[in-house]
């Protein structure tokens, strides 16, 4: 449905756009329909880019992204894409114009989308999706944006992309700000929504839920993909240093981090990239030591065959 | 210092009636403690936070006091509380990400803050904190749409503690950001209070796992009220009101997945806070509630440290 390949992100930035920033290096996945695929990864590792260049609220700089075998750069009827394919965003007051009722951003849909359907039957399907993301419709109907609290304007904002019966969700952390009980709420709704048929682009910084839903996990450090494959193989045997890291930094009940340290995990000794067994396939620069399974290069420092000071690139010979 | 707050009640003037999103909300923060604040979305945890700071032309004072080391805060006089702004307490703000001028680049935004509190921003200083949580000095270079949001939740959080307030109030500064940046707050805020920069800490989160990496108590909220207070083990090991286990209970290990186990949240939704019912708010929910349960349990101290509200724990 979704395929993302060797897409890269350049953004221009000072004055006269003379500074170059690349956010985005050669990354590739797709999503599949009634598939949930995570993106994690540190602070500015580009995931929100990925999510704008598939939005197209941001240009693709190399690559391409289609979505059905059209690529969505060059879509010919934009309104019939966001009808099926929407985005929630991180930080959800910008979601909202601050002047106008909150729930506005319903009847923009019902005068985009479904003009034809009379008003009465429109708030029945409001308030069924708001009470899938366990909000009492009576709180927040007629509500402007700044008389909400924070995980009331995210639900919100999930309403109403659900309100479209999409095929695509990109989902830029929107649950940060639910509590644990609504998160899960919030989550089993898209377990029901996928097995429906959705595919969703998840974004997270809660690892225990990103693990929860998700079937595939793409990790993403500076840019680039470090590791990625089924969500219980990146997970249960984290070959990159870097997953391993991320994986020893959640936060855990009952376990204090200071207390963790001599239980941390073993590294792996053999580098999957340099070190696989003769005839093991490299995609782009990425090693698939097992099937599906994909990891880069951990770079220097980490990887004592790795010379250059990004990532090693492999030979044409070495390709597939 | 220590925060001292009685039964406080702040409520939202809307067209259709008030909301009551503080009533009765007492507890207090011990000289050096972290006190975390968790609870359920829309239980007041922003509104408590912005109390104890200013409250804006749509919040109404409608009783109880807040007191720190001793000294009663004018909350209801916003030009009187002018004075401890900052300094003495300071919020960082839910939003505050989405709030930084975009017209401005970081750093010069920085300068004009400080000197509109009449203070010349110290390079070095300003530099060390960056550092301390994962950020290169050029973000001081930068628009705020050239970062990204954890980045940007990062600025705003070394801004507002430059001033060293005595009272930290920092609000989901940790929800857009990935688990080693959490790790690297984290380490600043507990830094800052180990180097007596900051006194006292409230950290309103939704991610307990967390702040029970650094707080000493954690408070819980439900609809407008305290439901639960005690020190961070406590309430992740022995909670005792129905609420925090259930929210507690929720919180999936790393490696559960839904197609194996399915989590269920708490049934139901939280009563409406502009005419919430009589009694205990979480009776409609609560899986132990009883005849008793229709009158307003009291905010008791079971154990040193521990406060519940809660029939079935007194
Ligand atoms: N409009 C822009 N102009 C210039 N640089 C940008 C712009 N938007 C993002 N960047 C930069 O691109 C990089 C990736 O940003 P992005 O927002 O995609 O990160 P992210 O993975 O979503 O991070 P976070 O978890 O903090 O939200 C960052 O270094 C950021 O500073
Ligand atoms: N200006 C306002 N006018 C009317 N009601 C408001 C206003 N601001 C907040 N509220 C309501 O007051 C209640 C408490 O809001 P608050 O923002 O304090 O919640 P919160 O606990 O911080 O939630 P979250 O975890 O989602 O950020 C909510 O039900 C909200 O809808
Ligand atoms: S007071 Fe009653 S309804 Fe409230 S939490 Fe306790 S048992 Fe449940
Ligand atoms: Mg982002
Ligand atoms: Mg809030």
């Amino acid at each position: 449905m979704l395929r993302l390949d060797g897409v890269s992100k350049i953004y221009r930035a000072g004055p006269f756009g003379g500074r170059e920033l690349r956010a985005v290096s050669g990354v590739g996945f797709e999503v599949n329909a009634g598939e949930v695929v995570s993106l994690i990864g540190e602070s500015g590792s580009g995931k929100s880019t990925i999510g704008r260049m598939v939005l197209r609220l941001a240009s693709v700089t190399e690559g391409t992204i289609t979505f059905d075998g059209e690529d969505v750069s060059a879509i010919r009827s934009p309104k019939a894409y966001y009808r099926q394919v929407q985005g929630v965003f991180q930080d959800p007051f910008s979601g909202f114009n601050p002047i106008f009722a909150a729930d506005r951003v319903f009847e923009m849909i019902r005068r985009e989308y479904f003009p034809r359907v009379s008003r009465a039957a429109w708030r029945e399907r409001v308030e069924s999706a708001l009470a899938g993301v366990r909000l009492d419709p009576g709180q927040v109907l007629g509500r402007y944006p700044h008389q909400l609290s924070g995980g009331q304007l995210q639900r919100m904002l999930i309403a109403r992309a659900l309100l479209l019966d999409i095929r695509l969700l990109v989902a830029d952390e929107i649950i940060s700000m639910l509590d644990a009980s609504t998160r899960v709420d919030v989550l089993n709704l898209l377990a029901d929504l996928r097995s429906r048929g959705l595919g969703v682009l998840f974004v997270t910084h809660d690892l225990s839920l990103g693990t929860y839903v998700s079937d595939r996990t793409v990790v993403l450090r500076r840019g680039r993909i470090a590791e990625m494959g089924p969500t219980e193989r990146v997970f249960g045997d984290p070959l990159h240093p870097y997953t391993r890291t991320l994986l020893d930094s959640v936060p855990r009940l009952h376990v204090k981090w200071a207390e963790r340290r001599d239980e941390e995990r073993a590294g792996r000794t053999v580098c999957p990239f340099h070190d696989r067994a003769p005839g093991t396939p490299v995609r782009g620069d990425l090693a698939e030591p097992e099937k599906d399974h994909h990891v880069a290069c951990a770079g220097p420092g980490a990887c004592p065959a790795a010379e250059e000071p990004e990532f090693r690139q492999p030979s044409a010979k070495e390709r597939v | 210092m220590s925060l001292t707050v009685t039964d406080l009640r702040v409520h939202y003037r809307t067209p259709r009636g008030e909301v009551r999103a503080l009533d009765g909300v007492t507890f207090t923060v011990a000289d050096g403690e972290i006190m975390g604040l968790a609870g359920e979305s829309g239980s007041g945890k922003s509104t408590l936070g912005t109390s104890l700071v200013r409250l804006d032309g749509r919040m109404r004072h409608v009783g109880g006091t807040v007191e720190l080391d001793g000294v009663p805060l004018p909350v209801a006089d916003s030009a009187a509380m002018d004075r401890f702004r900052f300094r003495a307490v300071s919020v960082i703000p839910q939003y505050s990400m989405s709030a930084l001028n975009p017209t401005r680049k970081i750093g010069k935004m920085v300068a004009e803050l400080l000197a509109s509190r009449g203070e010349r921003p110290d390079r070095a200083e300003l530099e060390r904190r960056l550092a301390l949580v994962g950020l290169p000095p050029d973000v001081l270079g930068r628009y705020p749409i050239e970062l990204s949001g954890g980045m940007k939740q990062r600025v705003v959080m070394v801004v507002s503690t430059l001033l060293n307030p005595s009272l930290l109030i920092a609000d989901e500064v940790t929800s857009a950001l990935d688990v080693s940046s959490q790790k690297a707050v984290a380490g600043m805020l507990l830094g800052l209070r180990d180097e007596g920069l900051v006194t006292s800490m409230i950290m309103v989160t939704h991610d307990i796992s967390l702040v029970y990496q650094i707080a000493d108590t954690i408070a819980v909220m439900y609809a407008g009220r305290l439901a639960e207070k005690a020190p961070a083990d406590v309430i992740v090991t022995a909670p005792r009101h129905p609420y925090t286990r259930l929210l507690i209970s929720s919180l999936p290990e790393v490696g559960v997945r839904q197609a194996e186990r399915r989590l269920d949240g708490i049934p139901g939704t939280p009563p409406s806070l502009l005419d919430p019912p009589e009694g205990c708010r979480f009776r409609d929910r609560c899986p132990l509630a009883f005849d008793r349960c229709a009158e307003r349990p009291p905010f008791a101290e079971v154990a040193p440290g521990h406060s519940v509200a809660c029939w079935k724990a007194v």
